[in-house]
């Protein structure tokens, strides 16, 4: 016992070390969004493409949405793009924009050049959405589910493995909840 | 040649005088002192979210200008500090505040150094106040005593 307690300030040492070695290796971007289980919070803005069509939360419809921040300034959104594209091809989510702090021009502009994977993408000049949401940048993506809850927010780019990854588990999990009619 | 370095070096200077001076400045009228100071306080206290070493007041970033304006307007409306503290917890998590709120969460961060101080204050006086060795184990007897002439007379 005498001889374990002379070894303690050792271990503990060792266990410290362990744990700061570890967050060597920790994303520090990566940190919980403050709005993940509170409602989607509420907007009035206008469209991308319609500057006199006002939009809110009532209209993102859908079981599953997901929301993609995304501007032109942003180069990885570029990166994320074709990534998107299919996604909307996916059935079981409804995939939104919300342009952040764009050019309306230019972002028109970006969708016609690619390929427009959103229902719409809402028009956030000033970011005050953005600001509701903790947005710091560009691209991040929000699940919401069937009850306009947040489920998640992901920063960064989505390709195949973070979709597998990040995504594709919640989302079969929401889909079990509401036919549990949770 | 010398005409083209002196020109270079003239550039060079221009732009590093100019990089130097890149710090984030912006024009906000208060409508008081008071506000003044709580501006400052409070850009100093909030830590942007996008630079994470850096607070709202030292940061270059976007998000973090954007969250000086909205402060500022924050404190024009006539917002409490912890109002204000409040609203951007629930945007961007308890992560914004360099000093944490005591919370369950948090109990570590704000007791833990504490805690190890006292615990090794506890052990330092556990071992200054055990028991010295009782003295009459130290002096031999007399078969001890023999002993040890004899090793000293070899």
């Amino acid at each position: 016992m005498a001889k374990l307690i002379r070894f303690l300030p050792l271990i503990l040492v060792i266990a410290l070390g362990g744990v700061l070695y570890r967050g060597l290796f920790l994303n520090p971007q990566d940190m919980p969004s403050a709005l993940v289980g509170k409602a989607m919070p509420a907007f009035s803005l206008s469209t991308l493409t319609d500057s006199d069509k006002t939009v809110t939360k009532a209209d993102l419809s859908g079981d599953i949405i997901l929301l993609n921040v995304w501007a032109t300034w942003c180069p990885t959104c570029k990166y994320e793009h074709p990534y998107l594209v299919d996604i909307a091809k996916n059935k079981q989510v409804k995939l939104y924009g919300l342009n952040y702090k764009d050019e309306r021009g230019a972002a028109q502009q970006w969708l016609k050049h690619y390929e427009d994977p959103y229902q719409f993408s809402i028009f956030d000049e000033e970011g005050t959405l953005g600001l509701d949401l903790g947005v710091y940048g560009a691209p991040e993506t929000f699940v919401i589910d069937h009850h306009g809850i947040i489920r998640k927010r992901f920063a960064g780019a989505i390709d195949t493995r973070v979709w597998r990854r990040e995504f594709e588990p919640l989302i079969s999990m929401l889909i079990k909840e509401k036919q549990q009619g949770k | 040649m010398k005409l083209m370095t002196s020109i270079i070096t003239a550039l060079l200077l221009v732009f590093y005088v100019n990089s130097s001076l890149a710090s984030p400045v912006e024009t906000f009228e208060f409508k008081d002192e008071v506000t003044k100071v709580r501006f400052q306080a409070l850009s100093k206290e909030l830590r942007c979210p996008k630079c994470q070493n850096q607070n709202l007041a030292d940061s270059n970033s976007p998000i973090a200008a954007d969250l000086r304006r909205e402060l500022y307007a924050l404190l024009q409306q006539g917002k409490a500090d912890s109002e204000i503290v409040d609203f951007m917890v629930n945007r961007y998590g308890e992560f914004v505040l360099y000093r944490p709120r005591v919370s369950e969460l948090t109990y570590i961060l704000w007791f833990g150094p504490a805690a190890l101080i006292l615990f090794g204050i506890v052990i330092v006086i556990v071992i200054v106040r055990r028991k010295p060795v009782d003295k009459k184990d130290l002096t031999l007897n007399t078969e001890q005593q023999d002993k040890l002439k004899r090793f000293l007379d070899k």
